[in-house]
């Protein structure tokens, strides 16, 4: 093998250059793969950021709005079933026809000069009105939504030779921007409403409160289940062919694609049990039945990770299996466990497969308020918006997916910081 | 009381205990009686079982499912293996001290309160207080922690670790402490302080000890145990066993020729 007229020391030397430039050639390779890979991260942020930002803006028309009591409360008895369905539209007609009074003599243009205005600009009134009655028979100016189209047109994003707008829409357009009747506003209402099939008025804040909903339930499930069943398995299960079995399947489980998991919860939760459709109770439950393994695996994990010795010191003084459980190993392991559980928490918040199969799909306009409401959730309103056919709705889809993202970071980063804070070397 | 040797009565006594891993017969027909307020050192090459033998005299090894302990062992006449046992009950009887210092990463306070705290041991907080101070005085650590009780213990030197858990044993009260070579992670000097500690504690306590320092089993234990390949070999007052050996193995582990 070895050459005899060379000593081990020159055959190791002459050897050196070779292993060198193997290991450059190694590192090379990993930095081209990270620079790949977050090439790719700053594409799809990127992409998804330059498409979404638009969304947090919303144009807005200024109206010299005249709360007319003959319009809207021709009794004069401020009974607030009258003034929700009085008609505000009629209101907002009127203040369109204050500046362009040629325009609100024909039928045809009238119907295209309030196309320039949100279908919900009159809700709002409403809105303004029901919160304080004393505003009726005065005369104010009122920002109200534009229509998405003309949001996009002002954007940017439509052109205005596109053929969505007549000659005379884009001349009275001209004129209210020239009149400074038109300004770019953050879009408190994507935060503050739930969806809509007006893209100007779709919100996200019912999916938000869909998806916390059915995330509480998911945890309160989760949780004390995946952690018991953890602490049995470790401490107390004997070791035979029964536990090896239901070890296996757990980390099958682990793999099992979350629609499967809808289809179950749909056969199951709705089926069986015969529970609300498209409440984010079920969807909690749904969730919790695909969040479990995580949390079972990464329970198991930290239990173990926690040296024998301090578990052998409690038994050795006397404390049952039990007190050396709950008084030393399970605090040690708390914190492994609380990331184990964020991250499963996190996948269970991107889920939309499993959702999807037990009705929390639906249009839902109002912002539920409990377990039993039926919701959507985020992934899910992503789902939907990316669907519709309305180009703002592209820009809705973006915009949600960036609230999504931040809160997915924001609960990968408790984890982290929880890991850091607390982890514990022996 | 009759503190000599050879008079003791014994406290902890073993017939044909026989232990098994799985398939591997590790201890075999072992007979040894311990004598009350004696040191008895259990001696040996490594993989002789003494630490296996330790073990069964306070169900440690129930700990391991693969573990399986046949024949007698009673402490005061009563059998340890008896179905109606309380394990908890035996174990606060007799206490441990592991081979590497394992403090619970808590308050110096903590480690010793635990003990008495879950067999409710201290009625109230000026007892328990009581109990924590003194023995860490016996232990002979009372001066080098009492102004920093609630500092984490994990931040004590390894021989103050090894202290501790000695106190946090000798909290309970127990009647029998089994030491698993508790000096083996420790410099000399805090060997020698154990050492010491060893030597005082006997007064109050019934201890066995497993070391495979021949030096330490001579200056610590009134009687010692060789094992050799899961036999005890011999058995007999340290004296006679270090001088006058019976058996050649003993012989020839003793002048350094196996282990």
């Amino acid at each position: 093998m070895t050459d005899p007229q060379r000593s081990p020391s020159e055959t190791i030397l002459a050897s050196l250059p070779r292993r060198r430039r193997a290991e450059a050639r190694f590192r090379i390779y990993g930095i081209a793969a990270i620079g790949v890979a977050l090439a790719f991260l700053v594409l799809l942020i990127g992409a998804i950021g330059s498409k979404g930002i638009g969304a947090f803006a919303q144009a807005e028309i200024a109206l010299d709005v005249t709360l007319d009591e003959s319009v809207l409360d021709p009794s004069g008895a401020r009974d607030p079933e009258i003034l929700s369905s009085a008609n505000y539209r009629a209101v907002v007609r009127a203040a369109l026809g204050e500046i362009f009074p040629d325009a609100v003599r024909k039928r045809r243009d009238r119907r295209k000069l309030m196309g320039l205005v949100s279908a919900g600009a009159g809700f709002e009134l409403r809105e303004r009105v029901l919160e304080d009655p004393e505003l009726i028979g005065r005369t104010m100016r009122v920002w109200l939504p534009a229509d998405d189209e003309v949001d996009m047109l002002l954007k940017g994003a439509t052109a205005r030779d596109s053929g969505r707008f007549t000659e005379k829409q884009l001349a009275w357009l001209d004129r209210l921007e020239e009149d400074g009747r038109i300004r770019s506003a953050f879009n408190w209402r994507f935060f503050s409403s739930g969806d809509s099939r007006e893209p100007e008025l779709a919100g996200i804040l019912g999916a938000i409160s869909g998806s916390f909903f059915a995330l509480v339930t998911c945890l309160a499930l989760s949780f004390p289940l995946g952690v018991m069943t953890a602490i049995y398995l470790e401490e107390f299960a004997p070791h035979n062919r029964w536990t090896d079995l239901i070890e296996i399947n757990i980390n099958n489980l682990a793999a099992v694609p979350s629609i499967v998991f809808g289809l179950l919860g749909l056969a199951i939760f709705l089926g069986f049990m015969g529970l609300t459709r498209s409440a984010p109770l079920v969807g909690g439950m749904v969730l919790a039945l695909m969040t479990l393994p995580t949390i079972i695996i990464a329970t198991r994990a930290s239990l173990r990770a926690v040296p024998p010795s301090i578990r052998e010191a409690a038994i050795g003084l006397g404390a049952s299996r039990m007190q050396a459980m709950l008084h030393h190993t399970l605090p040690l392991a708390m914190p492994g466990i609380m990331t184990g559980t964020i991250i499963g928490m996190a996948q269970a918040l991107g889920e939309s497969a499993p959702l999807i199969m037990i009705g929390m799909v639906a249009f839902i306009v109002d912002v539920p308020q409990g377990l039993l409401d039926p919701a959507s959730a985020l992934p899910v309103q992503i789902y939907i918006w990316a669907d519709s056919p309305e180009r703002a709705f592209a820009e809705k889809t973006a915009a949600a997916i960036i609230v999504l993202l931040a809160f997915l970071v924001a609960m990968n980063l408790t984890a982290v910081i929880l890991r850091r804070r607390f982890e514990r070397r022996w | 009381m009759d503190m000599s040797p050879s008079n003791a009565a014994p406290k902890l006594t073993a017939r044909g205990v026989n232990v098994f891993y799985g398939d591997a017969h590790v201890l075999k027909q072992v007979d040894l009686e311990i004598r009350e307020h004696e040191v008895t050192a259990l001696i040996g090459p490594s993989g002789c079982g003494k630490s296996t033998f330790l073990r069964c005299l306070n169900r440690m090894n129930d700990l391991i499912e693969i573990c399986r302990v046949d024949g007698d062992v009673r402490l005061d006449g009563e059998d340890i293996y008896d179905p109606a046992v309380d394990l908890v009950y035996l174990r606060a009887r007799i206490g441990m001290v592991f081979q590497k210092p394992n403090p619970f990463p808590k308050s110096i306070y903590d480690n010793v309160s635990y003990g008495p705290k879950i067999h409710g041991l201290a009625r109230s907080r000026a007892e328990m207080d009581d109990i924590v101070s003194s023995s860490l005085g016996r232990a002979g650590l009372w001066e080098e922690v009492k102004d920093r009780l609630d500092a984490p213990a994990t931040g004590l030197s390894g021989g103050q670790q090894q202290r501790l858990c000695i106190a946090r044993a000798i909290a309970v009260r127990p009647e029998v402490i089994l030491m698993d070579e508790p000096c083996s992670a420790l410099d000399p000097i805090a060997t020698a302080r154990i050492e010491a500690l060893i030597d005082e504690l006997r007064q109050n306590f019934t201890i066995v000890i497993v070391t495979h320092s021949m030096q330490q089993a001579a200056r610590v234990s009134q009687r010692t145990a060789f094992f050799h390949l899961g036999d005890l070999v011999e058995v007999g007052d340290t004296d006679t066993v270090f001088t006058k050996p019976v058996d050649p193995r003993t012989e020839s582990y003793i002048s350094g020729h196996i282990g």
